[in-house]
């Protein structure tokens, strides 16, 4: 056994007062820990399934199949002049990431409610890893993107270097909705028939399957308020060069998007301390 | 000796309004606005409920403690506030040295991972770093005696095996103070036996050891020095013996009736829980062979939002095996209440438990959520009656099931 000279550590535990202390640094200090659950649900998604990882390229394939028949053919919505299997597929790569994350991230803390009333860890952990195996899905599409604009010979635009920014946008909104909502969960279970909800309702209010230019133009800024628009549009102005980008669009997703986080953060924060007690 | 454990006039209420104010104001206009369509609300009257009030007491380092008291007195929360798992409305506590909390042995164990991934991710959840589990990682899987199978997905494990590898884990903890809830002593006597065996091997190598216990033997082989909580207070503390003594003297604990000591909540008010056999001539323990009714003696003060009243059966390892509210037979969530006086009675039918020790959790439905009220009630099922009994066979539950048999 190793003896330890170090000075012990002090702990000290006392109600918390007024405005909910961030405690961003212990999230750090248990980072592997995060890592773990992340690295966990990826493993356990996958592992009970026949063809296993496969499906992490069959799910978004087959999505944009499915859009650019319905809405590509037979709708014949326009696609801003590239083929509308590779605009639609801008598209989904950021929504299909928000809108998993954003329902797992949502029922991560009543998902583990067992595990909050018998151990102590940052509670922000739960979220934060569902965010996590978000991200690899992601990066899974992506490389599905690259596979279909080679098969279509689209070029990648010069503004790729954005790409990383309007990702970022992308994760800061679904961090900030889906800590609010898991919160929310605790109290009240009724978020379980919203959470789908918001997801379904999301996809027709945000330019996946259509062009942000085909709304109105005095219903733009409104329909900017969403950051998905912002985000989606960031996407195919990136990748594909085509849609414009609309500034005050990106401003108001953006000014949401970092409201919702803070909203979102402190919300979780201060109810966090009443999980063990009404799980 | 230096102190390991300093607890202040610790306290804890279930009310929520909490102090806050910029807190209380956004928590308060959110909430109102989200929650406004979904459910009708009755202003909950905010009497607080103390669950624990003013509560000392230090603890030297090295020393094994016992935390002693019937049912609902304190303890659970008490230890959760150690954990840190829920937080004290006043008081404070100093804990000097790395703690770890052991309410339960693998926590966070998923079925379709391997014993190897399992260890890791336990590990991780009771706060060893990667390379301090790797380091010990051998010396686990020795201890649990699970090698050959170190790769098989632990759904595939058989209980004992499960129990073993959680207990390895959790037993290479190095941690200064240690808080250990009862539940840890549970399967077979030989294992207990070397659960507490671990236990006094901790206490040897200079570590501070809280343990929570109705098992008053436990206690006085382990512990130098026992608290006693009784309604949420320190009703004694001091040597082990003596107090152990002391509780004994006031009668064995029963836990069959359980009456809330606070002052009406909300609208929804519990004047009693209890459980009892359909079978009069049991005292001690309830025939496996007989239904056991609890007994659900609400009052409905004034309008309450539907809602339900949930019960949750535990065995003795603390595991769920069922829950069921009054709200199942309606086929739907929740129900409607009816003001006044009255009884809810749920049954488990005769033949369908295994013999042994049973714990019954409850929620209290307070404004628009429900609130929990852990191991209220226990019970013993004893053999009598039980087909089970006869034959050791295996499993959590004994119903008996329809057979038939036809010609083919």
């Amino acid at each position: 056994m190793t003896v330890d000279y170090d000075p012990p550590v002090h702990t000290v535990i006392k109600p918390k007062r007024g405005l909910a202390q961030l405690e961003l640094g212990e999230v750090w200090d248990y980072r592997e820990l995060l890592g773990y659950f992340a690295w966990r649900d990826i493993v356990v998604r996958y592992k009970q399934t026949s063809i296993g990882v496969l499906w992490a390229f069959i799910r978004p394939f087959l999505t944009m199949v499915i859009f650019t028949v319905v809405f590509g053919r037979i709708a014949k919505l326009p696609s801003d002049g590239v083929p509308y299997a590779v605009f639609t597929f801008t598209a989904l790569l950021p929504w299909q990431f928000f809108a998993t994350a954003f329902a797992e991230t949502a029922g991560s803390v009543v998902g583990n409610a067992y595990m909050i009333s018998k151990i102590y860890f940052p509670r922000l952990i739960l979220p934060l890893a569902s965010i996590a195996v978000g991200i690899v899905d992601f990066l899974v599409s992506f490389v599905i993107l690259l596979f279909i604009m080679i098969g279509y010979r689209t070029p990648v635009s010069i503004h790729a270097w954005a790409l990383p920014l309007f990702l970022l946008l992308c994760v800061i909104f679904t961090i900030g909705l889906g800590l609010f909502t898991a919160a929310l969960y605790v109290r009240y279970r009724d978020m379980r028939h919203l959470i789908p909800f918001v997801t379904q309702f999301g996809l027709y209010v945000s330019p996946v399957a259509y062009s942000t230019s085909s709304v109105a133009p005095r219903w733009r800024f409104l329909y900017s308020l969403n950051p998905m628009t912002a985000v989606i549009d960031g996407f195919r102005w990136s990748l594909l060069g085509t849609t414009p980008l609309y500034v005050p669009g990106i401003i108001a997703g953006t000014a949401t998007s970092i409201v919702l986080l803070v909203v979102g953060l402190y919300y979780f924060k201060v109810t966090e301390r009443i999980f063990a007690d009404v799980m | 000796m230096n102190d390991a454990v300093i607890g202040q006039g610790i306290g804890k209420t279930y009310r929520l309004g909490e102090q806050g104010t910029a807190y209380t104001l956004l928590r308060e206009r959110l909430v109102e606005t989200i929650k406004a369509p979904f459910r009708k609300r009755e202003a909950a009257p905010r009497e607080p409920f103390w669950a624990l009030k003013d509560v000392s007491f230090t603890i030297g380092q090295a020393e094994v403690v016992g935390l002693i008291g019937k049912n609902g007195a304190g303890k659970s929360t008490l230890l959760k506030i150690l954990s840190r798992i829920t937080e004290p409305t006043e008081g404070r506590i100093d804990l000097f040295g790395r703690v770890s909390s052991l309410l339960e042995v693998g926590i966070g164990f998923h079925p379709e991972l391997s014993g190897r991934d399992n260890v890791f991710l336990n590990g991780a959840i009771l706060g060893m770093s990667r390379n301090e589990i790797r380091r010990k990682f051998d010396e686990i899987v020795e201890f649990a005696e699970i090698s050959k199978f170190l790769d098989t997905p632990v759904k595939r494990y058989s209980s004992g095996m499960y129990v073993r590898l959680a207990f390895a884990v959790a037993a290479h903890l190095e941690p200064d103070i240690l808080i250990v809830d009862e539940v840890l002593a549970v399967g077979d006597s030989a294992f207990q036996q070397k659960c507490l065996g671990k236990m006094r091997d901790i206490r040897s190598e200079g570590r501070t050891v809280i343990v929570v216990s109705h098992n008053m033997g436990t206690v006085s082989s382990l512990c130098q020095k026992v608290i006693w909580l009784a309604d949420g207070h320190v009703k004694a503390a001091g040597d082990a013996q003596d107090i152990i003594r002391k509780y004994l003297s006031e009668g064995v604990e029963n836990d069959f009736v359980w009456t809330p000591r606070h002052g009406i909540l909300s609208a929804f008010e519990y004047r009693s829980v209890s459980v009892a056999s359909a079978d009069p001539a049991s005292s001690e323990g309830f025939p496996a062979s007989a239904p056991i009714d609890v007994f659900f003696d609400i009052t409905i003060h004034d309008k309450f939002p539907a809602g339900r009243i949930e019960m949750r059966l535990l065995n003795d390892g603390g595991e769920v095996l069922l829950t069921s509210t009054s709200a199942d037979p309606s086929g739907k969530l929740n129900h409607d209440w009816e003001r006044g006086p009255q009884r809810f009675r749920c049954r488990i039918p005769a033949d369908f438990l295994m013999p042994g020790r049973y714990f019954i959790t409850i929620t209290e439905p307070y404004g628009p959520y429900d609130m929990l009220r852990e191991n209220v009630l226990s019970f013993m099922v004893t053999e009598e009656g039980s087909i089970a009994a006869q034959d050791q066979r295996q499993g959590k539950i004994a119903p008996i099931l329809e057979w038939s048999r036809s010609d083919t």
